[in-house]
């Protein structure tokens, strides 16, 4: 079904029906990833923390549609969707969650810590807002070698709080870094809601008193974040330096596996779900402009499934990491004195 | 031979790295066109241009963050933070990510960052810059931690810590890069000028980590120190006329356990120096190894000779340094004590 020819009219315009069959795809693929982790947890399988990107699937599938092969990305610990966009195998992510030897990081990382040199994935970061200077010094990385990579730098409101955002701010306006900072602001810091805790809500304008441009982005619309993402990516690579996105979206699920969510109305989450919802509203318009049927979507839905739960029972069946393990990848040195 | 002060023996290993190695770049505050707060870095921008030696705004906590993002994309930075006592904002950044990557990438990534701080009191710096906190550091998983005590060390160590693929914190004890520091402040300045380890060739050469030196032989006791209090360690177990075993640890992550035990078992007696505060400082941790390899060797109680538990003074800094009386008492009573 899937054709590379361009889309002429209405809100898909610009994109191939190929491209548009893909980000579909990747968003369904994170909710039904997401899902099965989420059961995994509750039956047991999961432990620690664990959390869930759906709801924002738009944001990583949109902006992975805007960068080129051997652009980096780093992001913060709401982590799985962004693997999943940059091609890491589900098999790998889940098992990772259930701390086997056939996840990402063999165990040894679990939901916040996984990594991959060979998709340019920089983590996975559990510390708030950490990862934003180092995002920055990847991207000075590529500046210093003359490549015209970009790296994509993830972070949520809650991070936009932190000191070291700025520091990382100044550094790459300074130095015209070719860096795309994506603010997923997903309205909740945990169970502080953006009003609760900044006394600048909006977000995109946090870049301001470092001459770094900004702009709002529907974060449920995966078209409007690519548009954005092509901007601000191609803003970066051409060497004027950094970009602000900020994306607005929001999580349907608690901060973690932990959390029941008190701190918003059932109301809140209901609306955005029937009314925002990226995956149904790109449906909707792949429907209305006939690049798709229902029946087709109910199959590749089921695709879908089939790939999760492979990659359920890959995460089942791998056995514990060695116990030896423990004590590797901590210190070259040591190990060897 | 070159003779060189412990200011010019870092600086050589820096150009060393720099000419031959494009992965190899310095940057921190004031280290580009300033030349460094101690002339550490001096020249070398000059030499190697504005890409490779560069100034940082002062932001402790993301110069350590960008070295760690530059060395996981397959470079080799060398971070100054230009005071020891400034290390803190990027505390955070060292512990939970640059040390961490190795581990929990399960070797997909590394980060060989360097970060140079100095270190240490003896120049009046008061609170904010004399501190010695290298217990801390010893405290992290995946970290390499060293402290020269002299100029021939201090750049074989150096280049050491920029050719290893793990992350190294070298502290540079500021009251040694002009000359040798035996604890009397009312000496007149020595100088690294005739003494043998300043002695430094031109070229690449290491000095292994994990490896200590036995700066002097002797039978009396073993005395265990790093950085400046080798000196201070040297110069009153003569005053004493002790005959001290002085083991100088060069780096403690790893540390050289093997060379102190051996020491130890051979004099039955040890005194553990350092200029850091005592409780919890990385002498606790050297004294709890030695009496659990030692144990039927000691015949006398570990001692520590250390800055006081307090913050490091202005007006009595010479109350607060572990100097050669302090130490020579310890030796006194650890070697008399039957």
């Amino acid at each position: 079904m899937p054709k590379a020819t361009k889309i002429t009219k209405g809100p898909l315009k610009g994109a191939t029906q190929d491209d548009i069959h893909e980000f579909y795809r990747m968003m369904l693929l994170i909710r039904r990833f997401e899902e099965r982790a989420g059961q995994l947890y509750g039956m047991g399988h999961i432990a620690g923390f664990c959390h869930l990107y759906i709801g924002q699937e738009a944001v990583v599938t949109g902006m992975q549609a805007a960068i080129t092969d051997g652009d980096q990305v780093i992001t913060g610990y709401r982590d799985h969707g962004h693997m999943l966009a940059c091609g890491m195998d589900p098999k790998g992510v889940m098992a990772e969650l259930t701390g086997r030897e056939g996840g990402y990081s063999r165990g040894k990382g679990g939901s916040m810590h996984m990594f991959s040199k060979e998709k340019n994935f920089y983590g996975g970061h559990g510390i708030v807002g950490a990862q934003v200077p180092i995002g920055t010094g990847l991207a000075m990385s590529n500046r210093y070698k003359g490549s015209d990579r970009v790296c994509l730098t993830y972070f949520g409101d809650g991070a936009t709080n932190q000191g070291q955002v700025y520091e990382a701010f100044n550094m790459a306006s300074l130095w015209k870094l070719p860096v795309v900072y994506v603010i997923e602001n997903n309205m909740y810091a945990m169970g502080t809601s953006v009003e609760r805790a900044s006394a600048e809500t909006e977000l995109y304008k946090r870049g301001i008193s470092f001459e770094i441009e900004g702009e709002e982005v529907d974060g449920m619309d995966v078209m409007a974040v690519k548009k954005a993402g092509e901007k601000a990516v191609k803003h970066a690579r051409s060497g004027k330096g950094p970009y602000i996105l900020e994306m607005k979206t929001y999580r349907y699920r608690g901060h973690s596996m932990s959390d029941p969510a008190k701190y918003r109305k059932r109301e809140e989450v209901d609306d955005i779900r029937s009314h925002r919802d990226p995956i149904e509203g790109l449906k909707h318009q792949m429907i209305d402009a006939e690049i798709a049927t229902e029946d087709e979507l109910k199959a590749l839905d089921k695709e879908i499934k089939a790939i999760v739960k492979d990659a359920a029972d890959f995460a089942l069946e791998s056995p514990e990491p060695d116990p030896a393990e423990l004590w590797t990848d901590v210190l070259r040195e040591a190990e060897a004195v | 031979m070159p003779q060189m002060n412990m200011m010019q023996a870092l600086t050589s290993a820096m150009d060393v790295k720099l000419a031959e190695d494009e992965r190899v770049l310095a940057f921190g505050e004031d280290v580009g066109y300033f030349g460094g707060v101690f002339g550490v870095t001096r020249g070398l921008q000059e030499k190697y241009g504005s890409s490779r030696v560069f100034d940082a705004p002062i932001n402790e906590g993301a110069i350590i963050a960008m070295a760690m993002g530059m060395a996981t994309n397959g470079m080799r930075p060398i971070a100054e933070i230009q005071f020891a006592d400034y290390i803190f904002p990027g505390f955070d950044q060292i512990i939970s990510e640059l040390t961490r990557i190795r581990y929990r990438s399960a070797g997909q990534y590394t980060a060989p960052v360097t970060i140079r701080t100095p270190c240490g009191g003896g120049i009046y710096g008061g609170q904010t810059h004399s501190m010695s906190p290298e217990a801390f550091f010893t405290h992290i998983p995946g970290l390499v931690v060293a402290m020269p005590s002299n100029p021939y060390d201090a750049k074989g160590l150096l280049i050491s810590c920029i050719e290893s693929d793990d992350p190294a914190l070298f502290f540079e004890p500021k009251r040694l890069y002009n000359g040798p520091f035996d604890g009397d402040p009312n000496k007149p300045q020595s100088s690294w000028k005739d003494h043998p380890k300043g002695e430094v060739p031109e070229g690449n050469y290491t000095v292994p980590l994990g490896v200590a030196d036995v700066v002097r032989e002797g039978s009396d006791v073993t005395v265990v120190a790093y950085g400046t209090m080798v000196h201070v360690a040297l110069a009153a177990a003569e005053a004493e006329g002790v005959d001290a075993e002085i083991i100088d640890l060069r780096t403690l992550i790893p540390y050289d356990i093997d060379t102190v035990a051996r020491s130890v078992q051979k004099t039955g007696r040890c005194v553990i120096l350092h200029e850091a505060p005592r409780t919890s400082g990385f002498g606790a941790e050297l004294a709890a190894q030695i009496q659990e390899d030692c144990f039927y060797s000691l015949e006398a109680p570990i001692q520590r000779v250390t800055g006081w538990d307090t913050p490091y003074p202005h007006a009595h800094e010479w109350s607060y340094f572990p100097g050669q009386e302090r130490v020579a008492r310890a030796l006194k009573k650890t070697v008399e004590f039957a």
